[in-house]
């Protein structure tokens, strides 16, 4: 099997596992309990804060755990509105190509009277630091910006619009999901206001993630009960996933430069073979982009088709975003790049880590040409392109 | 059970290896479909299609046919089967085949059959070209019809249990679909499909059948069609045969000819709806024996048990889906088109309904029936 869709989730590194199995086996007292088995959970889970912190530049009182990046979105822009509209703010800036746990929340903000404006994300999939300061006004509650986009690899230009914010004294929430463990953070030098990650994305475990809150943001909980992270999200610690977080962070943040180092050249190599296929294109910006991320459109193909017939040859890839039902959506992220919505539906995004070889580059390389020309032969719709009926797109 | 089945006893070899992809809804006849399928030996594939988000119809967490709860249904049954499970969305193409074509035909003053698009669009040629694309021999449904080969053409017949037949929505398939389609239901009763369900554990056996229009779940069509469109429609005259103006209807979408109810007109004697003229947005009523003609004319004709019609033919034709063949001549018209006469006038013969014409349990064609030309 060759798995290429590190970007929906990642295999556990044995740091991690480490990490977990050892905080199950011995700490796994509850942290709130006053005995020693439950104050050495308390460390450990204490241990673990401080060395995220540490990872992202914050300070161990910024971080609070949440069960993953979407609770930690929701519960971002929830604390930030109500800070606005105590003030008279209802004005939240954003783009169209944020992951869902963003999009929908801002949609339910819209529901209850806020105003919210998404900024067009130009063909390469990026806004500039310039577009957000031309529409940031007197009632901005907050601007929320991906750090890097989940299914194009954008990298944004966070630290230029950070400073905007700050600049102007708007609360800045970045998105940090896919860029957690894989591209420099530091909260402070980049004047970021919250912060969402989510551990699965860098080789830890699922339904585990932090909301950086800078000190002086006030949170809101989402979620009623006693008194853990410090009121703000209440709930028994899950200590040994918030280990596993922290060890899979420190390892991904000590080898980052000569992982993305390693991982850009397999990139490079799949946009350089994958070009060749006529009417395809490459999705995003080709210069500042994720180190592992590959997303093309081939024009007179689904993306469902080719995904199957991938899979039959034992290559994980995805395509679109995946919904609960595991079906596919017209990606409304290739929609904002200005993809029409036929092209949208024939791509592609494979998604690589440190794991993945040269040998799998070679393989995919040789399994994708193959499957889109046996897909153009049978569709009638490629026929009529060819035949000058209907005319290409790419 | 005393009839058996060849499906249901060992795998034959002639399908040993076959790939089969099985539309799968979560309810029971295409998972006995399923069941039955595998039993045949056959290397299964089961699918759900996704056709529509529930919010995009303005349905919220409804119970509608294609929900999350369906394709969970599905999953379940194909896990169990221990079958590889798909969820493909051709949401996109139910819009424009399905539910946009819908809206035009209520439009232009016809009551469509969208069931009928969706078998056409989405299930015969949408799922068909993934079946080819998968490299599947077979697409099975658990649709209630049967599939024969008679002298070099595929024949569609009716459901040996009648009451369960489902043909009238299946007469549009052609011979290249015809010859991959399998319709493992159709010898069975819907009773034994049952058992078979409850034997297998199948969790939805207790299932209602699935009623009415799948994206519209409570059946209020003209108020889906004023949310979807985001048209009005407007009131305006009920006219009498002789074109009177006595009374005011609420919106020309909203009545169906033959209908009587919800009418709102205080007459000494019943009154139905004959027509209506989406132009000029008047709806013209009458008493029932107006309803009645002998003849109408379809576009869109498809023949199955024929390759074409070359002079008049004897058929029984069927109007709607839940009514009596009745005895006709079927005459080819110009381009394409048929022309059919019926024996005795039919009441409330209906444009955009099917008209399916049937020898015996045979379908010979059908086509779609056009607004009769009123005197």
């Amino acid at each position: 099997m060759i798995y290429a869709d590190n970007a929906a989730t990642t295999q556990m590194g044995e740091a991690a596992i480490n990490a977990m199995t050892a905080c199950m086996r011995d700490t796994w007292g509850n942290p709130s309990s006053l005995y020693g088995l439950g104050q050495r959970a308390k460390e450990a889970l204490e241990d673990a804060r401080e060395r995220i912190a540490t990872c992202i530049g914050a300070s161990p009182k910024e971080i609070t755990f949440t069960s993953g990046g979407s609770e930690a979105d929701n519960q971002a822009i929830r604390s930030a509105a109500l800070l606005g509209a105590r003030r008279g703010k209802r004005h939240i800036i954003s783009t169209a190509f944020e992951h869902h746990a963003i999009l929908h929340t801002l949609k339910r903000l819209e529901d209850e009277g806020f105003e919210v404006e998404l900024l067009p994300v130009g063909p390469l999939g990026t806004v500039t630091a310039h577009q957000v300061a031309e529409a940031i006004r007197e009632d901005t509650a907050l601007v929320t910006i991906m750090y890097a986009n989940n299914e194009i690899g954008s990298i944004l230009p966070v630290s230029e619009i950070g400073a905007v914010c700050r600049e102007r004294r708007v609360i800045f929430h970045t998105d940090a999901v896919q860029a957690a463990g894989h591209l420099p953070i530091d909260v402070r030098a980049q004047n970021i206001d919250l912060l969402s990650l989510s551990a699965h994305k860098f080789h830890g475990p699922k339904g585990i993630g932090v909301l950086y809150a800078r000190q002086g943001v006030p949170l809101t909980s989402l979620i009623e009960g006693g008194a853990q992270e410090r009121g703000k999200r209440a709930g028994t610690e899950n200590v040994s996933a918030v280990a596993g977080m922290a060890a899979a962070l420190e390892e991904s943040c000590a080898h980052m430069a000569e992982n993305a180092a390693k991982v850009s050249v397999l990139r490079d190599r799949l946009i350089a073979g994958l070009s060749q296929i006529p009417h395809s294109a490459l999705n995003g910006d080709p210069v500042n982009r994720l180190p592992g991320n590959v997303n093309f459109c081939f024009e007179g193909i689904e993306g469902e088709s080719l995904l199957l017939l991938l899979d039959d040859r034992g290559i994980c890839a995805s395509s679109g975003s995946a919904c609960t039902s595991g079906s596919l959506d017209p990606s409304h992220v290739l929609l904002a790049i200005g993809r029409p919505h036929e092209v949208a539906h024939g791509s592609l995004r494979l998604s690589l880590c440190e794991e993945n070889t040269e040998a799998d580059v070679d393989a995919i390389l040789k399994a994708v040409p193959e499957i889109v020309a046996y897909l153009r032969n049978m569709s009638p719709l490629w026929k009529d392109k060819v035949s000058g009926k209907k005319e290409f797109v790419l | 059970m005393t009839r058996r089945t060849s499906l249901t006893a060992a795998p034959a070899k002639a399908v040993m290896g076959k790939k089969a992809l099985i539309a799968m809804s979560g309810g029971v006849d295409s998972s006995v479909a399923a069941f039955l399928t595998k039993q045949a030996g056959y290397d299964c594939i089961g699918v759900t299609m996704k056709l529509f988000q529930n919010e995009d119809i303005g349905v919220s967490r409804a119970k509608t046919c294609c929900s999350l709860d369906d394709v969970e249904g599905a999953g379940s049954v194909a896990r169990r089967l221990g079958i590889p499970y798909y969820v493909f969305n051709f949401s996109r193409d139910f819009k424009v085949q399905v539910i946009d074509r819908f809206a035009a035909a209520y439009e232009s003053g016809a009551t469509p059959n969208p069931c009928i698009d969706c078998n056409r669009y989405l299930k015969f040629e949408r799922l068909f070209q993934r079946a080819r694309e998968l490299g599947c021999e077979a697409i099975v449904t658990g649709h209630y019809a049967r599939i024969e080969k008679q002298n070099g053409r595929y024949i569609l017949k009716k459901a040996l249990d009648k009451s369960k037949d489902q043909s009238y929505v299946l007469y549009m398939l052609t011979q290249e679909q015809l010859a991959h389609i399998r319709f493992p239901l159709g010898a069975l009763s819907k009773s034994e499909v049952r058992r078979i369900a409850e034997a297998q554990g199948f969790c939805n056996s207790e299932k209602p059948d699935s009623q009415d229009i799948c994206f519209i779940p409570d059946g209020d069509y003209a108020a889906f069609l004023e949310q979807y469109t985001g048209k009005p429609y407007p009131t305006g005259d009920v006219l009498d045969l002789s074109g009177h103006v006595i009374g005011q209807h609420r919106g020309a979408v909203r009545y169906t000819t033959g209908q009587r109810k919800g009418l709102g007109l205080a007459l000494n004697e019943p009154v139905y709806v004959c027509r209506k003229d989406m132009a000029a947005n008047t709806v013209t009523v009458g008493p029932e024996q107006s309803l009645y003609s002998r003849e109408l004319r379809t576009d869109d004709v498809n023949w199955i048990a024929i390759d074409h019609l070359s002079g008049p033919m004897r058929v029984y034709a069927k109007i709607r889906y839940r009514q009596t063949e009745q005895p006709s001549t079927v005459y080819p018209d110009k381009s394409g088109k048929i022309r059919l006469l019926f024996d005795k006038p039919q009441r409330a013969v209906t444009a955009g309904q099917a008209a399916v014409l049937y020898n015996g349990d045979i379908v010979v064609g059908g086509g779609t029936i056009l607004k009769t030309v009123q005197f």
